[in-house]
């Protein structure tokens, strides 16, 4: 690959418009889950707990930002919500180092497909791309190595957000309404059962979204709660019509502040 | 057996050059011209789906003339080798400088090689935060390249457009003047016959757009390529406030 020497013959071949295909082909050692491991286990960061909320008009995907390895806190201020193309978003729980490599390969696949084509893949498209990414992980996954992303994108055909899961072996399933990932989802998806209401605004699903965070780091030691003393916050992408962006550290202090004010005042829960 | 009649290389590179040429010469051309905000490529192309104008990476955007399947070729090994250079390292370090290199010994390699060379000329530009860094780049069949200063045209017409973009084009042009110059001269026939009126349908409209958050690359279609184009209407930029992303 030095900028002195001419394309190789596979750039020029004719083909697929995956970038992972052609990575395979390629320069297989950079795709991630190609690699042959020693049977032992590892001690490495892992991600915890990933929520993504649908409401009126899109979807919320928010983590929160430890990372831990054993019982130590490996990361306080880790990024685990990532913008995967403008409209859609991709969260992960599970090995860190991993999960990440996945989502840089799979945004570059969905802008390499989008160059080359023309045109976005759709929805679903995407969401079955990065079950192919997962399934080629299942090695790994068997070995301690595992990635589980939550998927949430804006579906322009319906005019409305959707969000996937997925297992360790690829498997892509359609949640509806809203869904959790990670060690702390089990908390998480009880404070939504309670929380999420058809038609929510943009505003109350934010406010939503902080709760079920606060109520998993509440019980789950794997899942950071807001640190109001170094102020960090919870990631927290919007996907709507207009494209993916993420809520500033402002606007989420401001929601965060309400959230522990309305809790202060029932008299603190236990 | 027979021996093969004895060619000289002056008259094998000559024949092979006159044929690329040939081949250039009949399409349709493509002007590139830098403007205040950034660099911009018109070509006359009426076909929305077979594309002349394309995006490549971040800054840098492809343009070409000539046989469509040998410069979708170029085109699709220009995305793969920006993608795989910014997927290993970083993509700060995809640069049009590096994939002009790389294009340039392909397209030389195919002249001097391959049974016949590739029609086609291409440019490779990119666009900087400081308009002095911006680059452009000319390739031509052969593998020579060129590095232009503010404007390039390619292909049947070439030599007419460049004479009047180097009378007419000035640098920072705004974004309307420099596209309504560029449609008047694809619109003068090369035979000095009457001028062709180009309508908005009959262009493929790309912009780098310097204020764009990342990817720079953008069309310009339909009613806003209309108003840029009309010399009444005000438009004289693409909006940067109700940006589409990716649009």
């Amino acid at each position: 690959m030095t900028a002195r020497s001419k394309l190789p013959a596979s750039y020029l071949q004719t083909g697929s418009s995956s970038f992972t295909e052609f990575l395979s082909a390629h320069s297989p050692d950079l795709v991630p889950g190609s690699r042959t491991l020693p049977v032992a286990a590892v001690d490495v960061p892992h991600g915890t707990t990933i929520v993504a909320v649908a409401y009126a008009g899109g979807v919320l995907l928010a983590g929160d930002r430890r990372a831990t390895m054993g019982n130590l806190i490996a990361n306080n201020e880790m990024l685990k919500v990532f913008a995967a193309d403008d409209f859609s978003a991709v969260g992960i729980a599970g090995t860190a180092g991993t999960a990440i490599e996945m989502v840089r390969l799979f945004q570059v696949e969905l802008e390499h497909y989008e160059k080359i084509e023309g045109t976005r893949l759709s929805l679903v498209g995407k969401a079955n791309r990065l079950a192919t990414m997962i399934r080629g992980n299942l090695g790994m996954a068997m070995q301690g190595l595992s990635v589980v992303p939550l998927f949430a994108g804006f579906d322009s055909g319906r005019g409305a957000g959707r969000i996937f899961s997925y297992d360790v072996t690829g498997g892509c399933y359609e949640e509806h309404d809203f869904h959790s990932v990670g060690s702390g989802s089990l908390f998480a998806r009880g404070a939504l059962k309670k929380l999420w209401r058809r038609e929510l605004s943009q505003d109350d699903a934010v406010r939503v979204t902080i709760e079920a965070l606060y109520d998993a780091a509440d019980d789950d030691s794997a899942t950071g709660g807001p640190d109001l003393g170094r102020r960090i916050w919870p990631t927290v992408a919007i996907v709507d019509g207009e494209g993916t962006r993420f809520v500033t550290d402002d606007e989420l202090a401001a929601v965060v502040a309400q959230v522990l004010e309305s809790r202060r005042e029932i008299g603190g829960t236990r | 057996m027979s021996m093969p009649f004895y060619v000289s290389p002056e008259q094998l590179m000559k024949d092979r050059a006159d044929y690329a040429r040939k081949g250039i010469a009949r399409g349709r051309s493509v002007v590139v011209l830098a403007y205040d905000g950034g660099i911009a490529f018109v070509a006359e192309n009426p076909s929305r789906a077979l594309h002349k104008v394309s995006e490549i990476y971040d800054r840098i955007a492809f343009a070409a003339v000539g046989k469509y399947n040998e410069f979708e070729n170029l085109r699709v090994a220009g995305i793969r080798y920006a993608d795989l250079r910014g997927y290993s390292y970083d993509r700060s370090d995809v640069t049009a400088r590096g994939l002009a290199n790389a294009y340039a010994q392909t397209l030389g390699t195919v002249f001097t090689q391959e049974s016949k060379p590739y029609e086609v000329e291409i440019v490779v530009a990119q666009v900087d935060e400081d308009p002095q860094d911006d680059q452009i780049y000319r390739l031509t069949y052969d593998g020579s390249v060129g590095d232009e200063q503010g404007f390039v045209a390619m292909g049947g017409g070439a030599e007419d457009i460049t004479s009047g973009l180097q009378e007419h084009w000035r640098p920072g042009m705004d974004l309307g003047t420099a596209l309504r110059l560029a449609v008047q001269l694809l619109g003068e026939s090369p035979g000095g016959g009457d001028a062709r009126v180009l309508s908005a349908g009959q262009l493929e409209v790309a912009v780098l757009d310097r204020a764009r958050e990342r990817r720079k690359f953008r069309r310009i279609e339909n009613s806003l390529l209309t108003a840029l184009l009309s010399p009444d209407d005000p438009t004289s930029d693409v909006p940067h406030t109700e940006d589409q992303p990716g649009a």
